[in-house]
């Protein structure tokens, strides 16, 4: 995927470096982790801070270095995290240049990680972007059942039907897709991007929903589909294997085959 | 004490959680005239109804014969009769609405070859009063937590829910006795802001970090409780703590009892099947207290497996790649992920882990607060999901009964709240200012914190004590030392260290005011725990091994005041059902 990029007006700074190894730690245990510090209530510049540290303290996923660094050598380093096993969406951020869940990410091989907050975000402090845009295109897609029949019992959905949904509906809205992709850094006013669009297509064939039409000609739109340019970025980075660019390119040819 | 200003929002009633519970009743409230809020720490998908994977049960009926009733017997036999009997009948007579209505909002449930809803066994769910094995347990694949809560979330977009995000509930308000809102603290910003209502509804969850390793999220610290015990109120049946059979060895991750109703079965070190000594008709799917029990007895006997014989294993590899793949996807990832196991080719190595808490805030079938044993309600108070006892699940919850338990109350609980709204003038009270500094004034010195041990420290301190004192087999001697221990931890809380300093996001002081709520909490299952002299579902004692109705057929209340001082009350099990559509399940002995 794309180099990770610097977000706009700012200027990275060093940091501190902190060496929390020690006399025992053995060459091939010693980790270097670099990661993005910033603190909104001084009016500096971001910075990067260096923790040198012995693999054999922690477990083998990244969130378990970030952990580490918090519980025993900085406690003002910021993360969102709530489930550690990659279903709740929160520690979403930009490790070794590539967008992916903390809690899922196996570093145990790595000498190096650099760890990057989600790319193209408003930061509001160290890791932690502000989302609020993400969601709102999300909720813009209408993602609930559209359908005022109430039968008693269940609607009818064959497997087949049903089989439709897999691979769309465990998104977990880490926003890992979006923020990897290029148009949406530059568009994100008005292009939704690979997750809404992912979503929208869920919705538009789930056979029990009645407004298909509706949600199609939502999407006929210069910047909220078609910005797309199947980059494949937001496939590639999908922490739980996704397909976004599919789910678009489905879109895309109901559109153009109108149905 | 520096200032700080406070913002004010009125609403007739607030939801404190956005996980199944809060956001079903958010949900409810908002299809009504009344005004709701709902307060999340999480954004609501992040909650951890995200990661319930079995399924959430009902007598459907969809894959066999099946009726309430026997949902009903299994419910109070699986809470070894602890569990108050007009709450179970409701809720397992309203499940099936409730989940009809799930799908209805759109719930992407798994479906059988007629097109409804699949159903798979679990354990402790038969038909017929324990005859057969019934299949009552509604799934979608093995992400069933994940389907309902993001499609509740959705729900509450349609019906623009007022939502404060990421904001942290410090405790609540009162004015003479009624709970009149709460105090909360907004990361984005780092403002504090006061939130006024008629009515303040709880679902904050478990609080399974109280040990150092669990099935729960980071966040599962059962804030809501830790406010309860600060405001002088009691928590009922804290003893009862679920460890579930199957968490991944090492990583705590769970693996799904529905992978044991898919046909999954433990073996030991010998490569036996062990469960058939324990339980000769369920095996594998016997209660979760019985499994672990059984794994935990195999283990002490030497027959544990790996270099230090401490875990067993569980087997699927023999079930149809297919199985898997379809009604097992998730967790043949996450057993790939966190073990390193090809789940169809090898066995997957578990271990009895901490899973759910029985135990939490007293309220009544309508989901109103309790001030003690005698049933008095707590005016403006109610409390839903794995943070209330209501209590449906007594000593030992029956698996997929918890969503259950969240959508049934959850939605019984926004109906009661707009019934009490109805009778409400629209006035609010005027706030007393000193109850606004008392709170104010503990959130600014744990800030400000500059003792000698960080949080991280004592977090790791507490959750070990935890671990090992407040285990599967308990007897009187690890309790006291645990007893003594928790004390200890507690007192150290005033002898804390704080490094951030800041407001905006300052996840130091969340997880301080965190850890406050989970030692609390500690204390009082390691008390409850302490003085209940008999085994009872998922509370083994070694020197108490038998249940024991004559004296302890009654919930706990315990009280744990400032100084870690307990105070004890009790109150009788509900034996009598809600209406005469069914009979009281009978006392008698619990075998599977
Ligand atoms: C791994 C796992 C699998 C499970 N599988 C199943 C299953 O298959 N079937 C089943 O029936 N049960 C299952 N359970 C149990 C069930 O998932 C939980 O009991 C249930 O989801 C709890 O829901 P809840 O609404 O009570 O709380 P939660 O979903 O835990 O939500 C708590 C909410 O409270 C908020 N909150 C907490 N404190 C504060 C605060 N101080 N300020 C503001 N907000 C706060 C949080 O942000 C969150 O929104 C499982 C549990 C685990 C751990
Ligand atoms: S395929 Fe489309 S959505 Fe995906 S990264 Fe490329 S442009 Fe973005
Ligand atoms: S599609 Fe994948 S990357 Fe995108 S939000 Fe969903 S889970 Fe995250
Ligand atoms: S902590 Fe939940 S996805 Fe990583």
């Amino acid at each position: 995927m794309a180099k990770f990029t610097l977000p706009i007006n700012s200027i990275v700074k060093k940091g501190t470096t902190f060496n929390a190894d020690d006399a025992e730690t053995k060459a091939n245990r010693k980790l270097r982790v670099d990661v993005y510090r910033y603190n909104p209530d001084t009016n500096s510049n971001p910075y990067v801070d260096t923790y040198i540290l012995d693999k054999d303290k922690f477990g083998p996923m990244a969130l378990d270095v970030l952990m580490y660094i918090k519980n025993n050598v900085d406690p003002t380093l910021t993360f969102r995290r709530s489930c550690r096993e990659g279903i709740c969406g929160s520690c979403s951020m930009n490790i070794n240049g590539t967008n992916t869940l903390a809690c899922i990410l196996n570093i145990s091989d790595e000498d190096k990680l650099k760890i990057y907050p989600l790319p193209h975000m408003p930061v509001i402090k160290d890791l932690v972007p502000d989302l609020s845009n993400f969601y709102k295109q999300y909720e813009s897609i209408k993602p609930w059942l559209i359908n005022d029949k109430k039968p008693e019992r269940e609607h009818h959905q064959s497997q087949e039907d049903r089989s439709k949904l897999d691979g769309l509906f465990e998104c977990v809205l880490c926003a890992c897709c979006s923020t990897s992709c290029p148009s949406y850094w530059w568009n994100s006013d008005k292009y939704l991007g690979p997750a809404s669009l992912l979503h929208a297509y869920r919705w538009i064939i789930d056979s029990r929903d009645d407004a298909k039409k509706e949600r199609l000609s939502n999407l006929e739109d210069k910047f909220k589909l078609f910005r797309c340019h199947t980059i494949m970025n937001c496939t590639k980075t999908c922490p739980k294997s996704l397909n976004p660019a599919k789910a678009i390119s489905h879109i895309k040819k109901m559109l153009a085959t109108d149905k | 004490m520096e200032s700080y200003k406070i913002k004010k929002h009125k609403h007739d009633a607030i939801v404190i959680g956005a996980g199944g519970s809060g956001l079903r009743a958010t949900m409810g409230l908002a299809q009504s005239k009344h005004s709701v809020a709902c307060i999340s720490k999480v954004f609501p998908t992040r909650s951890h109804t995200v990661a319930a994977q079995g399924g959430i049960s009902g007598a459907l009926g969809n894959m066999g014969e099946d009726d309430w009733r026997w949902h009903m017997y299994d419910t109070v036999k699986g809470s070894d009769w602890l569990g108050d009997q007009d709450s179970i009948e409701y809720m397992c007579k309203n499940a099936v609405e409730s989940i009809i209505e799930l799908e209805h909002f759109g719930v992407p449930f798994s479906r059988t070859e007629e097109g409804k809803i699949y159903q798979r066994p679990f354990g402790g769910m038969t038909t017929e009063y324990g005859k057969g094995i019934a299949q009552r347990t509604c799934a979608a694949a093995d992400r069933t937590g994940h389907a309902i809560l993001h499609t509740l979330y959705t729900q509450s977009l349609k019906n623009d829910v007022d939502f404060f995000i990421e904001y942290f509930v410090i405790d609540l308000v009162y004015d003479d006795g009624k709970c009149v809102g709460v105090l909360a603290w907004c990361l984005d910003d780092g403002s504090i802001h006061l939130f006024q209502s008629h009515l303040v509804i709880l679902a904050t969850g478990g609080y399974g970090r109280a040990y150092l390793s669990s099935t729960s999220a980071h966040t599962c610290t059962g804030d809501g409780n830790g406010m309860i015990l600060r405001s002088g109120l009691p928590l009922q049946d804290m003893e009862f703590i679920q460890f579930h059979p199957t968490g991944i060895y090492g990583a705590g991750c769970l693996i799904t009892e529905g992978a044991r109703g898919e046909g999954g079965y433990l073996t030991n070190s010998d490569g036996e099947r062990f469960m058939p000594k324990y339980a000769p008709n369920a095996k594998d799917l016997a209660s979760r207290d019985v499994v672990s029990r059984a794994m935990q007895i195999e283990i002490n006997e030497g027959r544990g497996v790996g270099e230090d014989k401490d875990h067993v294993l569980l087997h699927l590899e023999h079930l149809d790649d297919e199985i898997i793949q379809s009604k097992l996807p998730g967790i043949a990832e996450t057993a790939k992920i966190f073990s390193g196991v090809d789940a169809t080719k090898e066995p997957i190595p578990v271990i009895p882990t901490v899973h759910y808490n029985m135990g939490g805030t007293p309220t009544n079938f309508n989901t109103e607060v309790l001030a003690n044993g005698s049933g008095q309600v707590v005016e403006g108070l109610m409390a839903i999901g794995e943070a209330a006892c209501v209590s449906v699940h007594g000593a030992n919850r029956l698996g997929s009964n918890s969503l259950l338990d969240l959508i049934v109350f959850g939605r019984s609980a926004a109906e009661r709240a707009c019934e009490i709204l109805d009778k409400k003038t629209k006035n609010h009270v005027s706030i007393n200012e000193a109850a606004l500094d008392k709170i104010l004034s503990r959130f600014d010195k744990i800030r400000n914190s500059n003792g000698g041990i960080r949080t991280a420290e004592l977090r790791d301190k507490m959750q070990r004590a935890m671990q090992r004192y407040a285990p599967v087999y308990r007897d009187k001697s690890t309790l006291e030392k645990g007893i003594e221990i928790m004390k200890d931890n507690f007192r150290d809380f005033n002898n804390l260290s704080v490094s951030d300093k800041s407001l905006i996001w300052n996840t130091d002081l969340v997880e301080s005011l965190e850890l406050n709520n989970l030692l609390y909490q500690s204390l009082a299952t390691l008390y409850s725990a302490y003085n209940r002299t008999e085994s009872r579902g998922s509370h083994a004692r070694e020197d108490y091994p038998d249940r024991d109705d004559k004296e302890w057929l009654k919930h706990t209340m315990v009280w744990v005041d400032q100084d870690g001082n307990s105070k004890f009350d009790y109150k009788p099990v509900e034996l009598r059902t809600l209406t005469d559509e069914v009979e009281t399940v009978a006392l008698k002995a619990r075998t599977y």
